[in-house]
């Protein structure tokens, strides 16, 4: 009897620490504190645009075109909620994606016709901004890495067995991660053209 | 028994797998705060800035490292500089008050990585005047000495207008210890589950069984305590070897494997990153 009841227990502890709950729950959070270092430094390159356009603006009011698209795709960035939920949405997530990569080829684009103009370039308020885009266009891409290796560990965590049969019993799916054309995008910023569209390559 | 086993090796093939790396440009040891593999500085002047940056550490707390590479690429300098920054862990931990500043030579590319907890002495607009202003002449000059001594000089001032903890002595052994001490700790737990718990579960199940079972409480322990896969893997798996070799009176051979945590405390002179971690900030340039 105590035997069996022994062999049971040291059975059941087994089975215990081999369903990766705790390891799930772990890597949930991790998941969690990422994208919310992500969504922060977003934010972060969203404040730092009402100034650069104001700047730009003194210097090369002419550039409208620009200038509106980076004013534009903000406004939409700010239109989309960006709640910790959105990672569990893919569809949702993939719309945030793009507003994200518009704003930043918006951004780039400015920057880039920025250089036409050595007089705006001289300025020490536009250096010191433009420092502050690309150091958080840094941070961007470090947390966004950082949030598809805490992804890629959660969805591995989730997948393999025996944790698959735990994830499965509570509910629990693979989470969206950044996709590779994002990575192209943001990597490349793309050119945009105002007058016709293009045909799709 | 065998599926046990089959996953731990899954595991292990797992971690193994994540480990891997493609093609980039390796990360060297942190051997110094002044690592010099493109051999930009002389021996003696590598020499003087190390002694500079261990004497910051011990007055400061704070660090400040040094990395000349012949290049970075495939990889951009700032991709490269912040899995430098993850390797070698430049700040103290938790205060996260470590610079890292690295030179790739042949791409001529300069950057200043700065730790989380820095981002305030150091925003991006001052490491970007830094890097042009300060560090691209002398560069363009041909003096990356005084070049990296002057860069260290402005560093050294931001950090020191910042109000940070004082430094402790040794904050990065005690750092050192922690990681180990936290193996030592499963190590002892092990011994006295096996030894205890193993001898009367052996006796009353026989060895296998009482292995099995000794492995499994075992597991079940390093599992709350350190959460990891591999650590729950081998931990069962050694106590379970142990019960079963030492036919469950195994407390004279004990000390036998618990020698093998020494290998933990793998720490030479130099005593390393303190821990610290960035995200991205400061600022590249070039000369």
């Amino acid at each position: 009897m105590r035997l069996k009841l022994l062999a049971f227990f040291a059975v059941a502890t087994v089975l215990l620490s081999g369903c990766g709950y705790n390891q799930i729950q772990i890597n949930d959070e991790q998941v969690t504190a990422a994208w919310s270092e992500v969504l922060n430094q977003y934010k972060r390159r969203a404040d730092l645009i009402p100034n650069l356009v104001s700047i730009v603006q003194g210097y090369a009011a002419h550039e409208k075109e620009v200038l509106t698209r980076v004013t534009e795709a903000r406004s939409n960035v700010a239109g989309i909620k960006a709640t910790p939920e959105l990672v569990n949405d893919a569809a949702a997530f993939a719309k945030f994606q793009k507003a994200q990569s518009e704003l930043g080829g918006a951004l780039s684009r400015l920057l880039a016709v920025a250089e036409n103009y050595p007089q705006l370039k001289a300025d020490a308020n536009f250096r010191d901004l433009q420092a502050q885009v690309e150091g958080t266009e840094n941070r961007i891409t470090v947390a966004r890495n950082r949030y598809i290796k805490s992804v890629k560990d959660y969805n591995i965590s989730v997948r393999t067995f025996p944790n698959n049969l735990t994830a499965m019993v509570m509910g629990w799916k693979t989470k969206a991660n950044f996709a590779v054309e994002d990575e192209k995008t943001i990597s490349s910023p793309p050119q945009i053209k105002f007058d016709a569209p293009k045909p799709a390559q | 028994m065998v599926w046990l086993r089959s996953i731990i090796a899954l595991w292990l093939a797992l971690a193994s797998l994540s480990g891997m790396a493609a093609d980039l440009a390796a990360v060297p040891p942190m051997r110094g705060f002044v690592v010099d593999t493109a051999g930009m500085l002389k021996p003696s002047q590598a020499q003087m800035l190390e002694q500079r940056l261990q004497e910051f550490d011990r007055s400061h707390g704070s660090q400040i490292a040094v990395l000349i590479v012949p290049t970075t690429q495939p990889e951009t300098i700032e991709q490269y500089s912040i899995r430098v920054f993850d390797a070698w862990k430049v700040g103290r931990k938790q205060i996260d008050d470590g610079v890292l500043i690295v030179v790739a030579a042949k791409d001529r590319k300069l950057r200043i990585d700065v730790g989380y907890g820095l981002e305030g002495a150091i925003p991006d607009a001052i490491a970007k005047r830094i890097v042009m202003e300060t560090m691209s002449p002398k560069f363009k000059a041909g003096e990356p000495y005084s070049a990296l001594v002057a860069a260290i000089d402005q560093i050294g001032k931001l950090i020191e207008g910042e109000k940070l903890p004082p430094p402790t002595r040794s904050s990065t052994q005690t750092q050192a210890k922690d990681e180990g001490g936290q193996f030592e700790n499963l190590l002892v737990i092990g011994l006295i589950a096996a030894s205890v718990v193993g001898g009367i579960l052996s006796m009353l199940l026989g060895r296998f069984l009482g292995g099995m079972a000794t492995g499994g409480l075992v597991g079940t322990i390093a599992w709350f305590m350190t959460t990891s896969l591999i650590v729950t893997g081998i931990a069962s798996f050694v106590v379970f070897l142990f019960v079963l070799l030492s036919g469950g009176r195994g407390g004279s051979s004990g000390g036998g494997w618990g020698s093998g945590s020494s290998g933990g405390g793998d720490w030479g002179g130099f005593s390393g990153g303190g821990g610290g971690m960035a995200g991205g900030g400061g600022a590249s340039g070039d000369w």
